[in-house]
């Protein structure tokens, strides 16, 4: 039996979502709010903060955990753009997670797997949660 | 931009203290989704054990980047040419709001491959008596052909 419960997390994200978390990272980067800088550096559009992703993986293992202070490590690999259009709907990004064993040090890990449609947007994605 | 190699190894310091304010983990808790009430209301936090709002995990790249873009103005790589390869957050405890954080970061290892630039940054946030908080490690890859 799994140590910990990790019901699918679905979020959208639009352009409005970017630009607030622009705001509030500090990360000002143009490729995630002008098509012309995004299109210049050859990339197809938009695309979100690869933290911003992250982030929403972070709040999808919080969850799980039983809160943000329980989450001791994260890291990801960002292996694939999110692209989001300029339109009302955004995408929608999909946060999986798959608990194990815990380990010498009582923290459980959990692989996190996040999708937008059927593209991986996460690879190598493991977090270290405490769950007591 | 300079050969990004000749920067390894070396610690840089981000200048000054980043002070860390319950509007900005209520404004990051927001823009992430993450609706835990110890990122809210300081009385939950506070019962939980902790002096004050409890940050979001990835919270840390706020302070950590702070590091992150010493190196990079170092290297002079302009801010869109940049792309985030890997990231990774240990926590030695969760940052809370009050805490006064100052950020040390070093360029691992720096890779070119046609024309873009891989670099690894490694960035210690600590508190002010130096004990650390949180260490980070990214990647960021610097794009060839900028336009």
């Amino acid at each position: 039996m799994s140590p910990l419960a990790t019901p699918t997390q679905t979020f959208t994200v639009t352009r409005t979502d970017l630009v607030r978390y622009a705001g509030a990272s500090g990360d000002l980067n143009p490729i995630h709010w002008s098509d012309r800088v995004a299109t210049a550096m050859g990339l197809p559009g938009v695309i979100a903060h690869g933290m911003l992703t992250m982030g929403l993986a972070a709040r999808a293992v919080s969850g799980w955990a039983g809160g943000p202070d329980r989450v001791v490590s994260f890291t990801v690999r960002f292996t694939s753009m999110v692209v989001v259009p300029d339109d009302d709907a955004g995408v929608e990004l999909t946060v999986s997670g798959e608990a194990g064993e815990p380990g010498d040090d009582g923290l459980v890990p959990v692989t996190v797997t996040a999708r937008c449609g059927e593209q991986a947007v996460l690879g190598r994605a493991v977090a270290h949660v405490r769950v007591a | 931009m300079i050969d990004p190699a000749t920067l390894v190894a070396q610690p840089l310091v981000a200048p000054g203290v980043y002070e860390v304010s319950r509007a900005k983990i209520r404004e990051f808790a927001a823009a992430v989704g993450e609706t835990s009430a110890l990122c809210q209301d300081v009385d939950a936090a506070r019962a939980a054990g902790y002096a004050d709002l409890v940050a979001p995990p990835t919270f840390a790249v706020v302070p950590s980047f702070r590091g992150l873009y010493e190196v990079m103005s170092r290297v002079g790589a302009p801010l869109h040419q940049q792309v985030h390869g890997e990231q990774g957050f240990t926590h030695h405890r969760p940052i809370v709001a009050g805490d006064e954080l100052v950020t040390t970061a070093v360029l691992e290892k720096a890779r070119a491959v046609g024309g873009s630039h891989f670099l690894t940054i490694a960035s210690v946030v600590s508190d002010p008596t130096g004990e650390p908080v949180c260490t980070a490690r990214s990647v960021v890859v610097v794009l060839a052909g900028a336009a």
